[in-house]
């Protein structure tokens, strides 16, 4: 079905409305189905989606290469779910809170965070988690589910203040769906009717747990009508049609119509290509050859075809992203490998006012390293 | 109370290290007791995540090595049930810090049920966690909170620090009769490794272990922490002359009273350490202990190595979070000299 034809199908009495069969736009080809409408966005905001989508891949291969070299630690892929990533921050507004977990690179990317700032966690700074001010990201979420009653309530917050034009997106994988949290937001949600949408990225897998196993639904979908939401289904795989349906879900949590609920269930349908991090081996749990039929619906390949058909991508414009995002790269990986930490960092920001106590230790720690030098401390613990 | 435990001489052993001597601990009483079974989440095919229960899901099916939904207040949960029906389940936390929202099935339930039911309902049940830093690894993952559930009445809490202790003690906390929370400290998972027994023997949950035998000051510490304190002994020993007795507590709850007691009569002169943060962690309980029985006794202030007050920050900095040999040493000196 189309995204056209979903968004008018939300509009019915029922606010449980729920898609199984996932959304599309793009064929696997990357043509524009039959009945399906393509989202209203210019030329050059098509470019740069692709362009994004494009970078998030590449940072995914130079992090995973960097982790390889000992450069920066254990690292979550995110290959084959960067369409989602990237689709639902654009259909985003800058006023809008984005919540990530650990995967959710490009997502957060997208929504005004520096590339270098996505690495330093992975350097082990905690720069990367001090947002910019006029950045609306929450650090990310590594305790599964645990967001979800989180932005619920600060979708609840913005309600209660009257700024239902400042929405909260949140995102979990399928694992998530079978934590408590999960099911405690979406209730909240529905019963306190704030302007959320819940973004699940389904990818199959929750590290060695395939998706049949983490629950016996028949989609992740469905469980939103338990909550009185809508669920909707989307091949999270075609980046044309998660930005329609989350620019959808966007808007009837800001301005629902009479009947409709505000908040929304979303499951984007994706696979994991790589392993669940870079502390894991796939091959001890599942086939290769699985990822074959995902991979042939890949969203970078899809988005390319739909541009160069439409006449908007040549070959000279894809050297020049090429060009930028080499750049680009680079120059974060510098800058995230020219950062340092003073050991004073552990002890500030605890409290807003440092207590006595801390101080004291603090003060400790910095005589011992005054007596005994900085590489006293770098002795392997083990 | 016993001294050093010495590895069993009489019948084969293979030559394991911490993480695999848990393993082994698993194999060999899911091997002798068909009531015991794993569960938790990648505890199956993926043999777990620290390969803890590598090959368990090849050898024992999938009935008795269960990958769950990933919900750790139901594999709690669903493990005190099991514990109920007459089975003996070993629930894995994948870290120690994704164990909070099975914190109510542990402390209201898994910890009371006993008392509750004047002794009608018991949970034989162990919950396996890796636990501690110093692995470079992402927030969360290096927490060491053994306070939080050492607080709990009704809960036992271990710890192993070397291979041979960390199967004895596993093979004995999932025969005990009261739920344990089993503590395997991730950063000597396989640091290590040391002649194990391939049969089944047990170290028991009441006794510390003696690891070093000295006569001035004595360290009290546990798990991943054995190794730094043992290093600044030998360091002072041969710097300054320092003779330093090293306790590792190995059960954390209930603590071995009379060996914690009997050295510091020896030594009167006690340094705790341990990489939880310092405020309320159970460095205090046993500091306390301490002076509750042998006060006569001190000649020193009874002083904490340990964490700081703050969350573990990212990996950056662990190395000066954590205590280091460094660190302990400085300690040991200060408090000899006293
Ligand atoms: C509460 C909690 N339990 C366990 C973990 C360990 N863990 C990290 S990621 C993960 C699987 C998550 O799967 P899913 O929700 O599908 O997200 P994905 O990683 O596939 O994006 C697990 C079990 C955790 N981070 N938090
Ligand atoms: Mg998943």
């Amino acid at each position: 079905m189309s995204a056209q034809k979903e968004a008018e199908r939300s509009v019915n009495s029922d606010p449980t409305t729920i898609t199984d069969d996932p959304i599309q736009i793009l064929d696997e080809d990357g043509n524009v189905l039959p009945n399906a409408e393509v989202p209203d966005l210019s030329e050059g905001q098509l470019l740069s989606m692709y362009e994004d989508i494009k970078l998030a891949r590449k940072f995914d291969q130079r992090a995973i290469s960097l982790q390889r070299q000992g450069r920066v630690a254990t690292y979550a892929p995110m290959t084959g779910q960067e369409g989602t990533q990237v689709a639902t921050s654009y259909a985003l507004d800058d006023c809008d809170w984005l919540f990530p977990t650990y995967r959710e690179h490009a997502a957060k990317y997208v929504h005004g965070m520096s590339l270098e700032s996505l690495l330093q966690p992975l350097r082990g700074y905690r720069d990367g988690y001090a947002i910019p001010d006029d950045v609306n990201v929450m650090p990310e979420y590594i305790p599964i589910a645990t967001q979800l009653p989180q932005a619920m309530g600060m979708a609840w917050g913005h309600k209660k203040q009257g700024r239902t034009d400042e929405a909260v997106l949140c995102h979990f994988g399928d694992g998530a769906t079978s934590e408590g949290d999960f099911h405690e937001g979406l209730n909240f949600a529905g019963v306190f009717d704030v302007p959320a949408v819940f973004v699940c990225n389904n990818n199959q897998w929750a590290i060695s747990v395939p998706r049949e196993r983490q629950t016996a639904s028949e989609t992740i979908a469905q469980k939103a009508r338990a909550y009185g939401l809508e669920g909707v289904r989307v091949d999270g795989l075609d980046p044309l049609a998660m930005y329609e349906v989350t620019r959808e879900a966007l808007r009837k949590a800001k301005n629902p119509t009479d009947d409709e609920r505000r908040p929304t269930l979303i499951e984007a349908v994706q696979y994991r290509y790589g392993a669940h991090t870079t502390a894991d081996d796939p091959s001890v749990y599942r086939e290769e050859d699985e990822a074959e039929p995902w991979r042939q619906k890949d969203p970078l390949d899809r988005l390319q075809h739909y541009l160069e058909t439409e006449g908007i991508l040549d070959e000279e414009r894809e050297a020049e992203i090429d060009d930028r995002i080499e750049t680009q790269l680079g120059d974060a990986v510098d800058a995230a490998e020219n950062a340092s930490a003073d050991p004073d960092e552990i002890f500030e920001h605890v409290y807003d006012e440092m207590p006595d106590r801390l101080r004291e230790q603090r003060d400790e720690l910095n005589a011992l390293r005054e007596k005994y030098g900085d590489d006293a401390f770098s002795e392997v613990l083990e | 109370m016993s001294s050093a435990a010495t590895p069993s001489t009489e019948s084969s052993t293979d030559n394991l290290s911490l993480v695999e001597a848990v393993r082994d601990g698993l194999y060999t009483e899911m091997s002798t007791d068909e009531r015991v079974v794993v569960l938790g989440e990648d505890v199956g095919k993926n043999g777990g995540v620290f390969r803890a229960t590598d090959g368990l899901y090849e050898e024992f099916g999938a009935g008795r090595v269960v990958d769950t939904p990933l919900a750790e207040s139901g594999i709690v949960g669903s493990a005190i049930g099991l514990s109920l029906s007459g089975m003996r389940p070993v629930a894995e936390m994948q870290f120690m810090g994704f164990i909070y929202p099975a914190f109510d099935q542990i402390v209201s339930h898994a910890s009371r049920l006993r008392s509750r039911s004047k002794g009608k309902y018991s949970v034989p049940m162990v919950i396996r966690a890796p636990y501690g830093g110093g692995i470079r690894a992402p927030e969360h993952h290096s927490e060491s909170k053994e306070a939080f559930f050492a607080h709990e009445p009704g809960l036992k809490v271990v710890c192993p620090s070397t291979p041979y202790d960390a199967k004895g003690l596993l093979i004995a906390s999932i025969r005990d009769p009261d739920p344990v929370i089993f503590l395997e400290p991730k950063l000597i998972y396989r640091a290590f490794r040391e002649d194990v027994p391939m049969e089944s023997y047990e170290v028991p949950l009441a006794d510390a272990a003696i690891r070093r035998e000295g006569s001035d000051v004595t360290v009290y510490t546990w798990g991943a922490m054995t190794r730094p304190s043992l290093i600044a002994a030998d360091n002072v020993a041969e710097e300054y002359g320092v003779d330093v007795e090293v306790v590792d507590l190995r059960t954390l709850s209930p603590l071995d009273v009379e060996t914690i007691v009997d050295s510091f009569q020896k030594t009167g002169r006690a340094v705790i350490v341990h990489e939880a943060p310092k405020t309320a962690g159970l460095g205090a309980e046993v500091a306390t202990t301490i002076q509750e029985n042998a006060v006569l006794y001190q000649e020193a202030p009874i002083e904490r190595v340990a964490g700081f007050d703050t969350p573990m920050p990212l990996h950056a900095l662990e190395d000066y979070y954590l205590p280091q040999a460094v660190r302990i040493q400085d300690q040991i000196l200060e408090t000899a000299d006293f």
